[in-house]
Formats: C-alpha cells, sequence, structure tokens
C-alpha cells in the first residue's frame, strides 16, 4: 500500500487514542456543551470544500463545494455560539448554588 | 504572497492542539469556556491557513501549486457569509429546550457536506487509484448515514414525527443487508475501469442512496427517549465522516480533527449509555437486539 496512506494512518490512530482520553472524566453537566463543541470543531470539513472550489474548467465541482462550504460554516459558526450560549447559563448558575 | 507548505502544516498542527485543549477544556466546568475559546481560535487558524493555501497556492521546494485566486474568493466569501449568518441566526435565536434539535441539525449539515467533498473528490485524478476509490465509497457512505440519521434525529426531537421507535420486520436484516451492498459496491467500484465514468457514477449514485436510506432507517427505529445518546453518537458519526474525508484529500488537520471528534463522540455516547443504564450497542446499532424492549418516550 502507498507510503502516503500509512502515515495519514498513523496520524489517524493517534488521534482516535487523544480522543478517547481527552474526554475522560467529564462533568455529567457538561455532556450537551460537549457534544456541541465537537460538533462546531466536526465543521473542519469545511476545510475540504474550501480546497475543491474554484478551479478551472469544473463549475459544478465548484457549485457542490460552494453548497459545502455554506453548510459547513452554519455548523461552524452556529456550533460555537450555540455552545458559548450554554456556558454562559452555566455561568448565571453559579452564584445561585 | 504564496505561503509554503511547512507554513501550512505548521498552522495545521497548532489548530490540532488547539481543538485538543478545546475538548479537554469542556470537560470541567473551570475551563469550560476557556475550552470553546481554544476552539474558535483553532477553526479561524485552520480557516485562514486553508484559505490563503487555496487561493494563492502552496510552494515547496521552489515549485509552488496554481491557486484559484480571485475566482475562488468569489465562491467562498459569499458562502462562508451566508453559512455564518444563518448559523449565528439560528444559535442566537434558538430556546434553550430547542438546543439537542439545533445540534442534532447542526450534525446533518456535516454530513451533507462529507458527502458533497466525497463526489467531488471522485472525479479528482489520484496516484493510487484504487485505494482512492475505496475512500470515496467510505467517506460518502458515513456522510450520507449521517445526513439522514441527524435529520430523523432532529424531527423526532423536534416532534415533527412520531418518537416511536419504527419497527420494519426483519430490520436487523436491513442493516446488515445494507452494509453488505456497501461492500459488494466498493470492491466493485474499485475493479470498475476509470474509463467507465457513467458506470462509476451510476455505482456512487446507488450507494449514496443506500447511505441515506440505511441513516434513515437506523435512527428512525431508535425511541425518542435514546435520542439523546443518537444525537451523540451521530456527532461521532460526523468526526469519522471529515476524518475519511480527510484520507481522501490527504489532509492531516481532517485527519486529526475528524478521529478527535470521532472517538470522543463515541467514547461520550458510551458514558451517556451508562447513565441513563441503556445499551450501548442497541443505540448504535439502530435498535440491534433490542426486540420491543424499547421505550418511547
Amino acid at each position: 500500500s502507498p507510503p502516503a496512506f500509512l502515515g495519514h494512518f498513523m496520524v489517524f490512530m493517534l488521534s482516535v487514542v487523544i480522543g478517547f482520553y481527552v474526554i475522560g472524566n467529564v462533568h455529567h453537566a457538561l455532556h450537551t456543551p460537549l457534544m456541541s463543541v465537537t460538533n462546531a470543531i466536526s465543521g473542519i470539513i469545511v476545510v475540504g470544500a474550501l480546497l475543491q472550489v474554484g478551479h478551472a474548467g469544473k463549475l459544478w465541482v465548484s457549485i457542490l463545494a460552494f453548497i459545502g462550504i455554506l453548510v459547513a460554516s452554519i455548523n461552524v459558526f452556529g456550533g460555537f455560539t450555540v455552545t458559548g450560549r450554554m456556558l454562559e447559563m452555566f455561568k448565571r448558575e453559579e452564584p445561585a448554588r | 504572497m504564496t505561503p509554503s507548505y511547512a507554513l501550512v502544516q505548521g498552522a495545521y498542527i497548532v489548530a490540532g492542539l488547539l481543538f485538543i485543549l478545546a475538548l479537554s477544556g469542556l470537560s470541567r466546568h473551570e475551563t469550560a469556556r476557556l475550552g470553546n475559546r481554544f476552539g474558535v481560535i483553532g477553526m479561524a487558524i485552520a480557516l485562514v491557513a486553508t484559505i490563503w493555501a487555496a487561493t494563492a497556492g502552496v510552494s515547496f521546494e521552489g515549485l509552488s501549486t496554481e491557486g484559484t485566486g480571485l475566482r475562488g474568493l468569489a465562491f467562498i466569501v459569499p458562502a462562508m457569509a451566508i453559512g455564518a449568518a444563518i448559523g449565528i441566526w439560528r444559535a442566537r435565536s434558538v430556546e434553550m429546550t430547542g438546543m439537542p434539535e439545533l445540534i442534532a441539525m447542526l450534525h446533518s449539515f456535516v454530513g451533507a457536506a462529507a458527502v458533497l467533498v466525497g463526489w467531488n473528490s471522485s472525479y479528482e485524478n489520484s496516484p493510487y487509484p484504487k485505494v482512492h476509490a475505496v475512500e470515496v465509497f467510505v467517506g460518502v457512505f458515513i456522510g450520507a448515514v449521517t445526513l439522514t440519521g441527524s435529520i430523523v434525529a432532529y424531527l423526532k426531537l423536534a416532534a415533527k414525527m412520531k418518537s416511536a421507535p419504527l419497527m420494519l420486520p426483519g430490520r436487523n436484516v436491513l442493516n446488515l443487508g445494507a452494509i453488505g451492498v456497501f461492500v459488494v459496491m466498493t470492491v466493485a467500484y474499485v475493479a470498475t475501469p476509470e474509463s467507465s465514468t457513467f458506470l462509476r457514477q451510476l455505482m456512487l449514485g446507488i450507494v449514496t442512496v443506500l447511505a441515506l436510506a440505511l441513516g434513515w432507517h437506523l435512527v428512525a427505529s431508535i425511541g425518542g427517549g435514546d435520542m439523546p445518546v443518537v444525537v451523540s453518537m451521530l456527532n461521532s458519526y460526523s468526526g469519522w465522516a471529515a476524518a475519511a474525508a480527510g484520507f481522501l484529500l490527504s489532509n492531516d488537520l481532517l485527519i486529526i480533527t475528524g478521529a478527535l471528534v470521532g472517538s470522543s463522540g463515541a467514547y461520550l455516547s458510551y458514558i451517556m449509555c451508562k447513565a441513563m443504564n441503556r445499551s450501548f450497542i442497541s443505540v448504535i446499532a439502530g435498535g440491534f437486539g433490542v426486540e420491543g424492549g424499547t421505550t418511547a418516550g
């Protein structure tokens, strides 16, 4: 198999392990914000569409990539904003406890 | 000015580290907000580096690739502006009780983007066409399952669809059959010569429809009470879809981020299942092994 693929696979496996350990002791109340922030981060797929858009000669590849950038951007901007709102809510609750 | 390959990769490494810090920050109250900020900064760095590299090209050891220039920007700027406006508007206006629905809806966008990126890259030439063909199929498949699965989860959470599990006869056979067909189609796609463009497009189309149907069925057969775990699981799927796109485009940032989201999402679903005293396997496999035992919530 191609050496480039093996390199990518190494990066992939190490990241899987990090993802597993990094949220090890997540507090119960933070499940939803954590889900929301990982959702925002998975909007990184926009990078793929950004690299495909605008190449000469393939208009409809660009159109599909345009739609890809648009929907992934909804996810990125919406995801971080909504996480921020949730965390604000925790902040206001804290003095009451 | 053309950025060097090393500069772009450096930016990707920094962005990847910031995403790891974001996830670890979000697991404690004291650091949660800081974590969100790390995520935003990481994303900003990744986007700036990518847009720069895509429009201006990348130089590597004296050679440089051609960027898309103003033509690229003419697509990128309006797409991101519209997406950002819709995203921020929805996120600001949503009621607190509507958050899970919004998150479910957002996952479907990642799935949709993954399908589009997969289709687009099926027309690219690769030095290793067979590996590339498998990557296209895996990417499109996971993306499409995430897309319809998230739409169903959204509809169930928003009470626009009845939350009781859909009980098709032999549904486990249907799910396993769909995966079996996917594997067979992948092998056939790899074996089809690249000159038969129409046949290849047709196969990609069939697999897309199959995966859309599978995603719909998987989530439709889970009761509304399990939806929080399903949303977390779909989050994990969206991560795997991004990682598959990373393999397609040989982009390490997509692979790192996708794998992080994929594995942390899967682990989070497992934690949530334990907290709710539900069987993890039955949730990820779409009601697999639960014979009428799922409570419709």
